[in-house]
């Protein structure tokens, strides 16, 4: 197994800024107040009867200033490279050049996103009788827009992040959709913990509002049909639904932060992450009890934030871990977000630290008991990301003592 | 006896297990045995009709064979190859019980045009639109095209079969994600959280739509006739890279792990570097600091001093802008040095391998550091005037080498650096 933990005499690592923009909306306020009111931003109509939780209008330029940018890339980039801004404005090291200069990018993406007309324009050519050898080549040079492309490759979120933003330090993309995430906080965590790197952003994004996503989760039938229901209220009616997000935060070093008197939403204690070999039922949920074990010690006024996609059998395999902790509050992410992939575990934990900052909980929003209500403010969150395939991954947040 | 730390104190990481695959063919000996004989492995394409392109060769591997035919099972099929061949070399662990974390390196993975053609034909209609696709999807029949066009897939399957441990990761650097795989393992073994780590990188992704896009960036050669003479690195008359398959993989340890257990050591990772170029999406910047500042990292990570390198493996993908750009770079870093230390580009004659390019070079900078010769770098008519490198041209030349600089450049302004040596500092 492999796992990060700030050991003793290793720096503890806080989490200095959150960048959000999701279905909720924009910015670290506007989220929690959804939170608070259990607004969720649904869509049952725009892809039915495939439901979607898609992107709260943003106006790009705030954050993205040139236009011949923005058209650089496609919707999961530009969502990533906002809410990469939004992340470094809260850590208050926007335009900071010396800062910005060493500081080492982490980014779970996922990519490839296509162009509709140009596919099925193939496909119907050729359902049409069109079949001379080179057809599909010559179809693609004249119709594929040269920067698609670049807007398509994984690594182009960092790439578009570093252009923006100007980052200069070093940028790896990881990719492997919801552990993603994880490793890619994990990978941070483990660097800065040992005194590799002083600074990281770390995050990602998606977008949910994709016909070429639900096509190819719709060939495993993970996707969710007709009508919402809360995560944890699926099981009769299981699948996700796909999530528009972007999700970053900047983590550092406790004696970086200080020097430069930048304040803690919390500190992330430990990530850990495994791969389940899932051919029997209850794989999953042993492999959840083994990273809940490797977790520091807890002892604090505790609760879980959790990345479950309401597909099945992972849902319920996460169902039966939880309730062996069936003491400590749960909150879906899925319920409010919706299926955010590589991006639901940078989520989990940007709520996580925004809990514990504003000394409470957000409420529960569930009608299976899952959920319940937590009083008092919450000192260490579990969260939990667990693929709707492969992968499992586990942090721990805490407030900085 | 070597002390099993480095000069910064963390522990010295080794290799002590290498496979490798490319266009020349399967394993270290025959990949070898052709890369100093100066063979090129650019051939025209046969895996699909090349009418309408403009480039129509590549470095494709046609001696694996995969059913269904995809890119991702292609990949996924060299990269166990390589890693049961890195395997069986370093003699590590028990069968499928490696003791140590997987670092995947893999082109990016995306639902193919096989796939949703079969959709298209599925349909059955004349005239439909992508939600008749969509429609049509579910129900299983398709479920194992979800499996395969996770980006995760590969590094499962890896992760499974070779019994690594903990969440395997599947990265990418465009160009240089090879480089990083390997950058990746060093640091777990360096922060100690492990022994060993296997690092694997792989690329199959020679298919109709890769090569278009490339070609429409204006990235790759168009000389197509004869296929083996289009990638000419530093050659004045080189006019871009050719895509190319391939895949390597190396079993990394601690010296310390290696020697208990009496491992035959092939060489030593001494340094990595990276440091990313926020200057455009697909160019350097102009007066090439990050890489600059690439190779220092490098340098500095392995506590050498420019002298100390006798042989840089180029990223040289022959591309008019690299290949200017690197000397240009390489000149600042290494002063005069940089016209004197033998470089060489094996892309001349395996091509770009993308994904693997960095796990497949360094692995030729193990075979070079182990033969005491450096492979030539083929197609090399016409220097380039402008690039005063010593180019190891046409033949290969013996040489005295007992430490490699590999470099890996690549798209979104990825820079990643390697030294290797034959023994610890």
């Amino acid at each position: 197994m492999t796992d990060t933990a700030s050991k003793p005499g290793q720096t503890e690592v806080w989490i200095t800024g959150i960048g959000l923009a999701t279905s909720l909306g924009e910015g670290l306020d506007a989220n929690w107040a959804a939170l608070q009111e259990k607004r969720i931003n649904v869509d049952e109509k725009g892809f039915a009867p495939y439901v979607v939780h898609p992107l709260m209008p943003v106006t790009f330029d705030s954050q993205i200033p040139k236009k011949g940018d923005q058209r650089q890339m496609e919707a999961w980039q530009r969502i990533g490279t906002y809410a990469a801004g939004l992340a470094l404005d809260s850590a208050g090291i926007k335009g900071n050049k010396d800062i910005l200069s060493k500081i080492d990018m982490v980014v779970a993406a996922g990519g490839g996103e296509r162009d509709l007309n140009v596919d099925t324009g193939v496909l119907t050519a050729e359902a049409k009788g069109a079949n001379a050898p080179g057809f599909l080549n010559e179809r693609l040079m004249s119709d594929l827009r040269p920067t698609l492309f670049l807007a398509q490759l994984s690594n182009l979120l960092a790439g578009n992040i570093a252009i923006v933003h100007g980052l200069g330090g070093t940028s790896r993309t990881f990719m492997g959709e919801e552990v993603a995430g994880a490793d890619a906080a994990r990978i941070a965590l483990a660097r800065i913990a040992s005194g590799e790197s002083d600074i990281a952003l770390v995050g990602g994004s998606h977008n949910g509002e994709r016909k070429d996503l639900l096509v190819l989760y719709e060939f495993g039938d993970f996707n969710l049909k007709d009508k919402f229901a809360p995560v944890w209220a699926r099981t009769d009616h299981p699948g996700f639904a796909l999530g528009s997000a972007g999700a970053f935060l900047v983590l550092e070093s406790r004696a970086h932060a200080e020097a430069r008197g930048a304040k803690p939403f919390a500190k992330l204690s430990s990530v850990v992450a495994d791969l389940a070999r899932r051919k029997q039922g209850g794989d999953m949920t042993a492999t959840l009890e083994k990273l809940w074990a490797k977790l520091p010690k807890r002892e604090g006024k505790g609760a879980i934030i959790s990345g479950a996609t309401g597909a099945e059998p992972a849902t319920s395999e996460e169902r039966s871990f939880l309730k062996s902790h069936a003491d400590l509050p749960v909150r879906s992410t899925g319920t409010m977000f919706g299926h955010t992939m590589e991006t639901q575990f940078p989520l989990g934990i940007a709520l996580a630290a925004l809990s514990i900052s504003r000394g409470a909980l957000f409420p529960p929003n569930d009608s299976t008991g899952t959920e319940i209500e937590m009083q008092g403010a919450p000192t260490q969150i579990v969260v939990v990301g667990a693929g709707h395939w492969r992968g499992e991954g586990m942090a721990l947040v805490e407030a900085v003592g | 006896m070597t002390a099993p730390r480095d000069k910064l104190g963390r522990p010295v990481v080794v290799v002590t297990g290498m496979g490798i695959m490319t266009s020349l063919g399967a394993g270290k000996a025959d990949n070898w045995a052709k890369l100093v004989a100066g063979e090129s492995g650019i051939r025209t394409i046969t895996r699909f009709p090349v009418d309408g392109l403009k480039t129509t060769m590549a470095g494709t591997v046609d001696f694996v064979s995969v059913d269904p035919f995809s890119s991702t099972g292609l990949s996924e099929r060299m990269a166990e190859l390589v890693t049961e061949e890195a395997l069986a070399q370093a003699g590590i662990g028990a069968k499928a019980d490696f003791p140590g974390p997987l670092f995947l390196a893999v082109a990016p993975v995306e639902v193919e045009w096989p796939q949703r053609r079969e959709l298209g034909r599925a349909v059955g209609a004349p005239d439909f639109t992508y939600d008749d696709l969509l429609r049509i999807s579910g129900g299983g029949k398709y479920s194992g095209y979800h499996h395969r066009f996770m980006f995760g897939s590969v590094a499962a399957h890896l992760a499974e079969i070779f019994g690594t441990k903990g969440s395997p990761i599947s990265l990418s650097t465009a160009c240089a994600s090879g480089a990083t795989s390997i950058q990746l393992g060093v640091e777990a073994i360096r922060r100690g959280e492990t022994d060993a780590a296997l690092c694997v990188a792989t690329d199959g992704t020679v298919n109709p739509e890769a090569l278009v896009r490339f070609s429409l960036l204006s990235a790759l050669s168009t000389q197509n006739d004869p296929p083996q003479a289009a990638s000419r690195p530093f050659s004045k008359n080189r006019d871009g890279f050719v895509m190319a398959e391939g895949a390597g993989a190396l079993v990394l340890e601690s010296y310390e792990a290696a020697t208990a257990r009496g491992a035959k050591i092939l060489g030593v990772i001494a340094g990595c570097g990276e440091l990313t170029d926020s200057f455009h999406r697909t160019r350097s910047s102009p007066d090439g600091k990050p890489i600059i500042g690439c190779m220092n990292k490098t340098l500095a990570d392995a506590g050498m001093t420019p002298d100390q390198i006798d042989h840089i493996n180029a990223h040289g993908t022959a591309t008019p802008e690299n290949d200017k750009m690197e000397f240009n770079t390489t000149s600042v870093v290494f002063g005069e040095l940089a016209q004197k230390i033998p470089v060489t580009s094996n892309k001349s004659m395996v091509g770009h391998t993308i994904s693997a390019a960095g796990a497949v070079e360094a692995i030729f900078s193990l075979l070079t550091l182990e033969h005491q010769r450096i492979p030539p770098t083929i197609n090399y008519e016409t220097p380039d005037p402008t690039i005063l490198f010593n180019v190891v041209g046409n033949t290969a030349r013996d040489a005295r080498v007992t430490a490699v600089m590999s470099n890996s450049f690549g798209f979104g302004g990825q820079n990643a650096s390697l030294i290797l040596t034959r023994e610890p500092a």
